[in-house]
């Protein structure tokens, strides 16, 4: 290549290449604590130059396509990177990056010599299959790119596949993620019968109208919506999320669940009209994932099946800002249309900062406490201080606190609903209130998440043995802090990078309608409140530095003897509020009676229940498995069986075709 | 710039006042002559000079708590328009902030309580953000309708929007509004019936329970935020319920001061002649109050 050819694009593709070969390099060269630097040595450089090349990109709203014309069935093979594609590029780079420094802490390779080559290896393929699915321009390509992200993630997910919930986890994955593929095959076949070609539809001439259209739609959100977790579709996630690697886990909430939301924004943007119903769905899944996400997360015992649900809430909260775009273009609303895609593309951009970020801390307290529980931590900070400042900062920015990067988004989205409250129907004004109620249930997650796991005095002995990260894995999750300071207190450097992709998305709305013009008070706004907080800090500390401080216990109320199992708990905390929503969240609380005189010892369990899988996905699921016993002679374990399966089935297909 | 210079020094000075008019308006229910107007500014100004002791379990969150609260109560307060003076920060969407603002205090202030460790205030933290969860609808209705009746997204233009005649006009919605707002402006500052701030059961407490090992300037802090957030829901409140304007900047300023002071007595009675809630009851009183000023938006569909 010469340096006439080196332009972003090539840059991009190139990186792209080099992370998946240095997750080959983790795989095959032994030693496996060699392999792993070296692995690590090769992407992170390759993510930090494919992430300024995807911003070069975005900056310069450049377009570069590339056909291999090769002999497969489906016709040439396109790829291209447009604004949309370097946006969903963003997350990719920078969460390889900052996964690939945490897992050289968390997963060594000298600790884990059995699975860290495997884990390093899909580490590097899965961004690398996903960099290709934002990047395909050919619908056989982007569903082969699509199998390959999603079975990478399927076997980070299993790492440790010794574990029976682990393995159950993952096969309820492995469903969902190739029930939404069999759709999303439908969708791309029928793409294909409406164009008479694999490669995707220019910009807005996809001339399907009527029921093919909408049945395409409806494919898309179930294909695509199952991989981003939106409700209904959601019930995969919790298990996945929390019984993957912690670093597994940062890239599939961070990164994977956002290449649904690129799949339908790539389908959507091929439709030249899109009916209200479209917008109004997916305004309506994405609320009804907002409020019952975060519902959900509030009263979760497992930190990491906290951070999931709380995941299922944010595509929520994207998703309502497509769906809002949608609304504003069927009924001829620009300014509905830019404030629906920035915000939702904005909060995509955030959350892939903080959730990678909490689910790293996540990481770090698993790691240094051996576990899950959130009434088994407690008093970390004083333990974790670094860890514990970084979490609180993802912490404020999740629940959308001013002033960081979480707030910025909904603002934007805040400010559409607020708009359509001035409009004849001010039916979409009543997502104001619901984001209100998001925000509320937000709070409680995450005071009880931060409260309970970090503050306070350690509740098990593992929490009072706890130590603090090392530096690869407090590094990584500085980054993210600080992105998401940078991106509260400067919003429009954000908006730099969303801006690019909304005015591909909706060229005549980003030109005709305006932001509100308040962000660019953001900065100094955010600073003041700062500098106010810390000078009236200063002042108080002086003040009680003069008068004298000393420390003593905490006040008991009248009672000395306290011990530390005394304290509030996780789901003491969230018990008050899964009271009030007792009909959503059910809790399965199993209490013997402790006996009347002399109280025995007896064990307490409360565990939030699954609802949607538990009652609806699990009962069909054993149902279709007695009617389909009869199938399961033909499984058998033999491979050269399966071989000719696949040969008959083709010659029948083949048949049937003629 | 006269007004505005009045502006910050009634969000600094007078909040403390409204207490102790509520302190006197209750003593004189009881038949007892009460504190002095002025005790809360001394008891802030004797709680600065106080030392302080601070529990062994806590970090830097727990300083850090009173700080942000009062810091960010203090800036909601920048937002607002006193009565026909505009507010010295106004912008499309202010009310946005304005509202995330409380929320922010409002998680420095629970994680500060959790931070202690003790069970009480475990207690009131989770009581504050499930109440306030469910209040925060009835305040973000009650913007709504406000909008829609001005046409405009900045708390200045929407609360000086009303007058008389649009009172005249849109009356039972704004009523409606009023109701929604009074529940919100107790519940939010731990009043009675939602909260009595001189119960003596820890148990039953919401907001004083959460600021049980707080003491000496770091409790000052957190008397003055608790005044400051009472003082600024009263101004939206007031804002709301008495839109009056003479044309004279100093008559629309002495209005306002009354206004106010009129709020803590009527917060004084209903202090007086009701008792607290059951806890129980909180959350369905709260819901209903969102339903009333969601029934004020529909009003004025019309």
């Amino acid at each position: 290549m010469s340096a006439s050819t080196l332009t972003p694009d090539s840059v991009i593709i190139a990186a792209t290449a080099l992370i998946v070969l240095a997750g080959l390099a983790g795989l095959i060269i032994r030693p496996a604590p060699l392999s792993q630097k070296l692995a690590a040595a090769i992407t992170l450089p390759s993510a930090v130059i494919g992430f300024c090349a995807a911003i070069l990109m975005l900056v310069h709203r450049s377009d570069a396509r590339y056909v291999i014309d090769w002999s497969l069935p489906f016709g040439p093979c396109e790829i291209g990177i447009d604004p949309l594609s370097a946006f969903f590029l963003l997350p990719i780079f920078l969460v390889t990056f900052c996964g690939t420094l945490y897992a050289l802490g968390y997963w060594p390779a000298a600790r884990n010599p059995a699975t860290a080559p495997g884990v390093t290896f899909f580490y590097g393929l899965l961004p690398g299959a996903m960099a290709l699915v934002v990047m395909a321009r050919n619908g056989a390509l982007l569903l082969v790119s699509w199998e390959i992200m999603a079975l990478s993630a399927f076997f980070l997910l299993i790492t440790e596949h010794t574990g029976e919930e682990v393995r159950k986890a993952g096969s309820v994955y492995l469903l969902t993620t190739h029930t939404g593929s069999a759709a999303l095959i439908i969708l791309f076949s029928k793409l294909h019968a409406a164009t008479g070609s694999f490669i995707f539809p220019h910009q807005g001439t996809l001339a399907a109208t009527g029921q093919t259209a909408a049945l395409m739609f409806i494919l898309a959100l179930f294909g695509f919506g199952a991989k981003a977790g939106i409700m209904p579709m959601h019930f995969w996630l919790p298990s996945a999320h929390a019984n993957a690697p912690s670093h597994a886990s940062a890239m599939m909430s961070g990164v994977m669940l956002k290449m649904g939301i690129y799949g339908i924004l790539r389908f959507l943007s091929f439709c030249p009209q899109k009916p209200l119903w479209w917008g109004g769905t997916l305004l309506v899944a994405g609320m009804m994932s907002a409020l019952l996400g975060i519902c959900f997360a509030a009263v979760q015992t497992d930190i990491k099946r906290l951070l999931a649900y709380s995941s299922i809430e944010n595509i929520g909260i994207i998703t309502t800002g497509i769906g809002m775009a949608m609304v504003g273009e069927a009924t001829g609303n620009p300014s509905l249309v830019l404030l629906g895609f920035s915000g939702g593309l904005l909060h995509l951009l955030n959350h892939a900062i903080f959730k990678p970020l909490l689910f790293f801390g996540a990481g770090g307290i698993i790691h240094s406490t051996g576990t899950r529980i959130i009434s088994r931590m407690g008093g970390l900070a004083k333990r974790m201080g670094t860890s514990a400042l970084v979490f609180f900062i993802g912490s404020l920015a999740i629940a959308g606190l001013p002033p960081l990067n979480g707030f910025a988004g909904e603002f934007l989205l805040y400010v559409g609903f607020f708009r359509e409250a001035l409009s004849p129907v001010p039916v979409l004004a009543l997502g104001v209130p619901a984001l209100g109620l998001v925000g509320g249930m937000a709070a409680i997650t995450f005071v009880k998440l931060y409260g309970i796991a970090f503050l306070g005095a350690p509740r098990s002995r593992e929490a009072a043995e706890a130590h603090e990260l090392s530096g690869v894995m407090i590094v990584p999750m500085w980054i993210m802090a600080l992105l998401c300071l940078t991106g509260g207190l400067i919003p429009p450097l954000f908006l730099l990078l969303v801006q690019p992709a909304v005015a591909m998305l909706a060229p005549a709305a980003a030109s005709g309608a305006r932001l509100p013009a308040s962000f660019s008070l953001f900065p100094l706004f955010g600073l003041a409140l700062i500098t106010a907080a810390a000078a009236v800090w200063l002042l108080t500390r002086r003040a009680i530095r003069r008068r004298g401080a000393v420390t003593a216990g905490t006040w008991g109320c009248g009672y000395t003897a306290a011990t530390p199992r005394m304290q509030y708990t996780g789901a003491a905390f969230s018990e008050f509020w899964a009271g009030v929503t007792r009909s959503l969240s059910r809790c399965m609380t199993e209490k013997p009676a402790a006996g009347t005189v002399a109280p025995r010892t007896v064990p307490f369990s409360y565990n939030p229940e699954e609802t949607i899988l538990d009652r609806f996905i699990q009962p069909v699921l054993e149902l279709a498995g007695i009617g389909c016993a009869f199938i399961r002679r033909l499984q058998h374990g033999q491979l050269h069986v399966y071989m000719l399966y696949i040969f008959i089935t083709l010659i029948l297909l083949t048949v049937w075709v003629r | 710039m006269t007004d505005m210079l009045i502006h910050l020094l009634l969000v600094l000075l007078m909040p403390p006042l409204l207490l102790g008019i509520i302190g006197k308006t209750k003593a004189w229910f009881a038949g007892r002559v009460g504190a002095p107007f002025l005790q809360p500014y001394y008891d802030i100004a004797r709680l600065l000079r106080k030392g302080s002791v601070f529990s062994s379990t806590t970090t830097w969150v727990f300083r850090a708590g009173p700080v942000v609260t009062l810091v960010s109560t203090l800036f909601a307060a920048l937002l607002l328009p006193f009565c026909h003076h505009p507010a010295p920060i106004a912008f499309e969407g202010d009310l946005i902030l304005f509202a995330y603002l409380f929320a922010l205090g409002r998680f420095f202030t629970t994680t500060a309580a959790l931070d202690t460790g003790s069970s009480f205030e475990g207690m009131g933290a989770a009581r504050e953000v499930t109440f306030s969860c469910l209040a925060e609808p009835a305040l973000f209705f009650a913007f709504i309708t406000l909008a829609r009746l001005s046409g405009s997204l900045s708390l200045t233009l929407m609360l000086n929007h009303l007058s008389i005649s649009v009172w005249q006009m849109a009356g039972a919605a704004l009523l409606l509004m009023v109701g929604g707002l009074f529940v919100v402006l107790l519940a939010e500052n731990c009043r009675i019936p939602f909260d009595d701030p001189n119960t003596h059961l820890e148990l039953t407490m919401i907001h004083e329970v959460m600021v049980l090992d707080h003491s000496g300037p770091l409790f000052g802090c957190i008397l003055y935020g608790a005044a400051v957030k009472l003082f600024v829901l009263g101004v939206l409140f007031v804002n709301v319920i008495a839109p009056f304007s003479t044309g004279s900047s100093l008559a629309d300023w002495g209005l306002f001061v009354l206004g106010m002071m009129i709020l803590a007595v009527a917060i004084g009675t209903v202090e007086s002649v009701m008792a607290r809630l059951r806890l129980v009851r909180i959350p369905q009183l709260l819901v209903a109050a969102s339903i009333l000023t969601a029934f004020s938006l529909v009003l004025v569909l019309r």
